[in-house]
Order: structure tokens, then C-alpha cells, then sequence
């Protein structure tokens, strides 16, 4: 067996939610970055009990390796229902890693206005950072070996669990 | 750069990587571009209309037959992802002093071209110039004489798929001068990629292709009979040549036959949508109280074709 196991979504989620609890207020805007971070987004939103609509942002027109792979093939859409413009935001990943996403993230935010702030809440941080962008609410850091890759997935009824993929084969 | 010789639109690994003609290409392809579209709506709706993807590129929009709309739109679309974009009307620069098409490309590709958006009287232009150019720059068919006009077939598959979501169960229309149309060409292959069941072609004999049933279509010369029962009408532009050539008596008999009259339109589906690709001759193949009415869908085409063509753009220039 590779490794030591990957920790529970859901316990990640409920420590995430707590640690965010006091730090939301009623026009804080959340919003969720596609796939996985809209998952949890929708969770947060639910159990914080948050009056502003959800946003959620796919960062594919302002990813910066566009030049060297092309446009990712299944784009999703970006859609910030709130005045992004004076407010405080949380942006919602799954899984913190170079921390290119949330820089295409924040590019694209302020296409849309200029924030009062915005807070980063990640699931996992796997370490590996590339830029200067550290998670302000984490579930977990956890140690994954290079070459291989977490990823949040969602079964039929809506509970989260995290998997390995990558090289690595396992006898 | 490897392209696939039997379509020189794809590259060896099956990806766009020039738009010429929408005849061939994979269903897939089609749904990537239709999907990454929609995206690029929410774009333009925003307050800052820009995504930076095609930051650094020059777009060239060579346009060697006139065209204020489709000419404009690419421009937009190609600022709103941020590339520097050069307008070439050629019918009135080196054309004129004997260039050939292929030293003006040449010419341009000289100067740091990464795109080459191609508008030209005569079928298979923009395959002559994307067989001949660098492999690195991709070339966008605008409206090639009567062969192909890929953005804009693509433009009406959007607004389609957006007023009826599938075309699984769709009855589609085409109504006019089908044998000097390629926008009717563009849509007829996207529709049968897409896989609509019934694609009806509407018009007097003299403006219908000769064995244009071979193209998977049904023919109609009676327009209340092609109209019954239709989800949706698309309607084409009758060219101001055609209305005096000896093709048709008149525009007034045209627009008595196959003019889309509100009692005509009454036919079709109670919620069937009427498209029309511009510029509309009102009263000769349209009705003013149709194009106007609750059914049109001619302006929102419009805005659908920016994101069309932000979304061929950026996927080509990846790819």
C-alpha cells in the first residue's frame, strides 16, 4: 500500500466549516473555483448559512499555461451573482498545491471589480508552492509524492472523499 | 507542423487547427466550441469585457470582399481577448497595384501575424492561404464565395441550442437563395453533425442546387407546406445581383412566395424562433412585423457570434 491514507473529506469540510464560522459575516461573498471548489462551496455556503448568492469562477481563460497546453477542453462558466467591488471575498479551492489557480482566480476576480479583501479556504495543501499564496483556512496539509496528484471526488449522494492519481502503480 | 491532408483543418492529433469549412468536422469539435462559447457570454456581460488569452497576438482580418458586420465582430471578439488586431480592406490597398493573395499573406506573415481571419469572393481562398502560411499561424475562414461561412453556421447552432437546448427532435427550415448561400452550406453540415433529424431547404427551383436532396435534406418549393410544424425558420439574405438577375421575376414575386409573413410564420411551431444572418432586406425576404416580432432571434445571433468567434479564436491559438 502507497503511502499513508488520505484523511477524510467530510472531517476536513466540518474543520473547515468551524474555522470559518466566526470569520463570515452577512455580506461576505463566497465563491468556489470549478470543479472540486464549487463542491465545497456549496457545502460552506449551506452550513454557514450565507445570505449572498454563491459565486463560482472557472479560471481556464486566465490560466497561465494557456500558451503551453491550449484552452482546457471543458470550460465551465464563471458566474459571481453579487458587487464584487468593496467586498470581502473567500475564494474556495479543493486542493492547494503551485498556487497557479488562485492566482488566475484572483486575475479574473478583479475583472469583475476591486474586492476589500480576499481570504483563501483549501482543503488539502500539498505543499509545492510556485507563488506567494498561503491558504487562510486549511482542512489538512498532507505529503504526496511528486508526479502524482489529489483529487476531490463527489459520489451520488453528495459526500466528498479525496483520491490519489497519478504514476505511481502499485504492485 | 502536421496536417491532416484529407482535412487540412486538423493537426495530427485531431485538433482545430485552422477554420475553413464546418463540412468534416467531428461532432466533437463542434460541441467544444459551442461549450466554450457559452463561457465566453458571461465574459461579455461583465464590467471589464477582456480575458487575457491572446495577449501579444496580432490578429489580421483580411478582408478581400466587403463586410462591415462579420468584419467587426471578429475585431471585437478578438480585442475581448486581448489581441492587437489589424484591419485590411485588400480590394483597396495591393490588390489594386497586382499583388497576388499569396505575396500579401507572405507579406503580412513578415510581419508577426498570428492569425489571419480571411474574407474573399472566391471559393477556397482561405484554403489556398492556410495551405501556404507558416505553421505556426492559423487561418479562420469569414466567407469564402459560395462555399463556406464557418462562424456564422456556428453562430446559429449557438442561438439553436440556446432557445431549444437539443436537436435531437428538431424540425429546422432553411428558407431562400440556398445555391449561392454559404451560410446555408455552413448550416446544413452542422446541423447533420449535431444530429438534427429534419433539415427542410425552401426556395424556387432557380435558387436551389441541383441534387441538394444528396445533402441529407428535404426540398420544398411551397413555403406553407415546408413551414408546417417547424421549430425553427432560418431565413437568408436574397442578394441585391439576384433580385434583377433572370434567376427570379421580381423581388416584390419573391417576397409573395417565400417572404416570411407573419401568416406564413403562423404555420410553424407556436414557439418556433426565426433566424436571419444580416443584413435583412425587409419586405423582399422578410416581413418587418417578423423580424421585429416576439419570435426573432436576429439580434441576439449577434451577440452570440462574438462569443462564437472569441471561442474559435482562443481555441485555435492553443491548439
Amino acid at each position: 500500500m502507497p503511502g499513508t491514507p488520505l484523511p477524510d473529506a467530510e472531517q476536513l469540510l466540518k474543520a473547515l466549516t468551524d474555522q470559518m464560522r466566526p470569520e463570515v459575516g452577512p455580506e461576505t461573498g463566497l465563491i468556489g473555483i470549478h470543479t472540486g471548489g464549487v463542491w465545497l462551496a456549496e457545502r460552506l455556503h449551506r452550513d454557514l448559512n450565507l445570505k449572498v448568492p454563491l459565486g463560482t469562477l472557472d479560471v481556464s481563460f486566465y490560466r497561465d499555461d494557456y500558451e503551453k497546453i491550449g484552452l482546457h477542453r471543458d470550460v465551465k462558466t464563471s458566474d459571481i451573482p453579487f458587487e464584487v467591488e468593496g467586498r470581502h471575498l473567500i475564494l474556495v479551492d479543493d486542493v492547494l498545491y503551485t498556487g497557479r489557480t488562485i492566482r488566475a482566480a484572483m486575475n479574473e476576480l478583479f475583472d469583475y471589480g476591486r474586492p476589500a479583501s480576499i481570504r483563501l479556504a483549501a482543503l488539502v495543501d500539498r505543499g509545492g508552492r510556485e507563488l506567494p499564496v498561503a491558504a487562510r483556512f486549511l482542512g489538512a496539509a498532507v505529503t504526496v509524492a511528486p508526479g502524482r496528484s489529489i483529487e476531490l471526488k463527489r459520489d451520488s449522494d453528495g459526500r466528498l472523499s479525496l483520491a490519489l492519481s497519478g504514476d505511481e502503480h502499485v504492485a | 507542423m502536421w496536417l491532416d491532408p484529407a482535412n487540412p483543418q486538423l493537426n495530427k492529433n485531431g485538433e482545430l487547427h485552422h477554420l475553413l469549412s464546418l463540412e468534416g468536422l467531428p461532432a466533437e469539435i463542434l460541441w467544444q466550441i459551442l461549450d466554450t462559447a457559452k463561457s465566453f457570454v458571461g465574459v461579455t456581460q461583465r464590467e471589464v469585457k477582456k480575458v487575457p488569452l491572446l495577449r501579444g497576438k496580432a490578429v489580421f482580418n483580411l478582408f478581400f470582399e466587403p463586410s462591415t458586420r462579420t468584419r467587426t465582430t471578429f475585431e471585437i471578439a478578438a480585442k475581448r481577448l486581448s489581441a492587437d488586431v489589424i484591419n485590411l480592406a485588400i480590394n483597396v490597398s495591393s490588390q489594386t497595384k497586382g499583388e497576388s493573395v499569396l505575396d500579401t499573406v507572405a507579406n503580412l506573415s513578415a510581419m508577426q501575424a498570428d492569425m489571419f481571419v480571411v474574407r474573399h469572393a472566391a471559393s477556397g481562398a482561405p484554403h489556398l492561404i492556410a495551405r501556404h502560411v507558416a505553421p505556426d499561424i492559423h487561418v479562420i475562414n469569414a466567407g469564402d464565395g459560395r462555399h463556406s461561412h464557418p462562424t456564422q453556421g456556428l453562430l446559429d447552432m449557438f442561438t439553436i441550442r440556446h432557445y431549444k437546448k437539443d436537436f435531437s427532435s428538431l424540425r429546422v427550415a432553411i428558407v431562400g437563395d440556398i445555391l449561392h448561400s454559404r451560410v446555408a452550406r455552413s448550416q446544413i453540415h452542422a446541423l447533420t453533425t449535431l444530429g438534427c433529424p429534419e433539415i427542410r431547404v425552401i426556395g424556387p427551383k432557380t435558387l436551389l442546387p441541383s441534387h441538394v436532396e444528396n445533402l441529407g435534406v428535404h426540398v420544398h418549393h411551397e413555403m406553407r407546406k415546408g413551414l408546417k410544424d417547424v421549430d425553427v425558420v432560418m431565413m437568408l439574405r436574397l442578394q441585391n445581383e439576384r433580385m434583377q438577375g433572370p434567376l427570379l421575376p421580381s423581388a416584390q414575386e419573391f417576397y409573395k412566395y417565400y417572404g416570411l409573413t407573419e401568416d406564413k410564420l403562423a404555420l410553424a411551431k407556436p414557439d418556433a424562433i426565426v433566424l436571419h444572418p444580416g443584413p435583412m432586406n425587409r419586405g423582399v425576404e422578410i416581413d418587418s412585423s417578423v423580424a421585429d416580432g416576439r419570435q426573432s432571434v436576429i439580434l441576439p445571433q449577434v451577440t452570440f457570434g462574438i462569443a462564437i468567434r472569441m471561442a474559435v479564436m482562443s481555441i485555435l491559438a492553443g491548439n
